[in-house]
């Protein structure tokens, strides 16, 4: 038998997981949801971004959500020139870590520069939501960051 | 789930979907594949060792104990033996057989290898290690090469096998 005869299928795995989100992080995705980007205090008044309930340095209970963005600073970043079926944007796109205004710490998410010469660690950014009609509660409902010249939307 | 369809203020986001899926291309190779292409005309396909003689169904292409390549391919019969069994009486997620339900391993009549089948058309108290099964298939217009063509196996009317002749297969 020739190598062709060889059989061929495509697959599909998937399992409907759903996960309970607790409270503070529950806040962040409703903020996303209302368009706004929070934060949580830390120990020593700390602003961590994404929200967590305790303070990864020194274990104790957050505090207070406090708004930030919606504007910040690319600290460094990766080009996706090719970017793969499940990824957020079809055309090319950086993966980003970003320094929200009022943040002090980074949030992995995008930035639709247009290209890779359009982008340098240290650069301004601005969120731009999906319209409201269509968010969620979920990371998505932020649909990239954008240089902040280009200016954001939603 | 957050419901973005209710033009009431929504409550706050308690709950995120996280389905995870995996997408994958699948080549059974060419052992494999006639097994399967078998499949599709409604017969069991297996591969004859030359050097041991041993005759595996489904074949994988080579004799694990000889580490030859298998050539021969040999057309098994349509009936064969349980040689162990379980009767499946706990539900689960995605369970599509009814239960309980039996679940055995079948030796063909030819083969040195047995493989996991579906024992319907029997009470499940009455299943036993040495009972003589025959393979029901989908239609004919139905078969494919997969093994959703088997539908199950059955009882046939006949003696239970020697224990003598199926002990090397537990």
């Amino acid at each position: 038998m020739p190598e062709s005869e060889a059989l061929h299928a495509s697959h599909r795995l998937e399992y409907p997981y759903s996960r309970s989100v607790g409270p503070v992080i529950g806040a962040f995705l409703t903020g996303l949801r209302d368009g706004k980007l929070l934060g949580v205090q830390g120990s020593g008044g700390s602003v961590i971004v994404p929200p967590t309930e305790y303070d990864p340095t020194t274990g104790e209970d957050t505090g207070e959500l406090v708004e930030v963005g919606p504007g910040g600073a690319v600290e460094s970043w990766a080009w996706v020139a090719e970017p793969r079926p499940k990824h957020p944007l079809s055309r090319p796109f950086a993966w980003a870590l970003i320094r929200l205004d009022g943040a002090d710490t980074a949030l992995l998410h995008v930035v639709d520069s247009g290209g890779p010469d359009n982008l340098a660690s240290g650069d301004r950014v601005t969120v731009r939501f999906r319209p409201a009609g269509e968010r969620i509660g979920a990371m998505a409902d932020i649909e990239a960051f954008v240089p902040e010249a280009q200016g954001g939307a939603g | 789930m957050p419901d973005d369809t209710n033009p009431e203020p929504l409550g706050p986001v308690t709950m995120l979907a996280t389905p995870i899926r995996l997408d994958f291309d699948f080549t059974p190779g060419v052992a494999q594949s006639r097994f399967l292409r078998g499949l599709e005309r409604g017969v069991f396909m297996g591969q004859r060792c030359a050097v041991c003689g041993k005759v595996y169904v489904p074949s994988r292409g080579s004799c694990p104990t000889d580490g030859v390549p298998t050539t021969e391919d040999v057309e098994l019969a349509n009936v064969g033996t349980i040689t162990t069994y379980c009767v499946v009486n706990v539900p689960f997620a995605g369970q599509s057989i009814e239960i309980p339900y039996i679940c055995a391993q079948v030796l063909l009549d030819g083969a040195n290898l047995s493989f996991m089948g579906l024992i319907q058309e029997i009470p499940t108290d009455q299943i036993r290690m040495g009972m003589r099964v025959e393979a029901v298939w989908v239609d004919p217009d139905e078969l494919t090469p997969s093994l959703a063509s088997v539908k199950y196996f059955r009882p046939i009317d006949e003696p239970d096998a020697d224990y003598e002749t199926y002990k090397e297969y537990l």
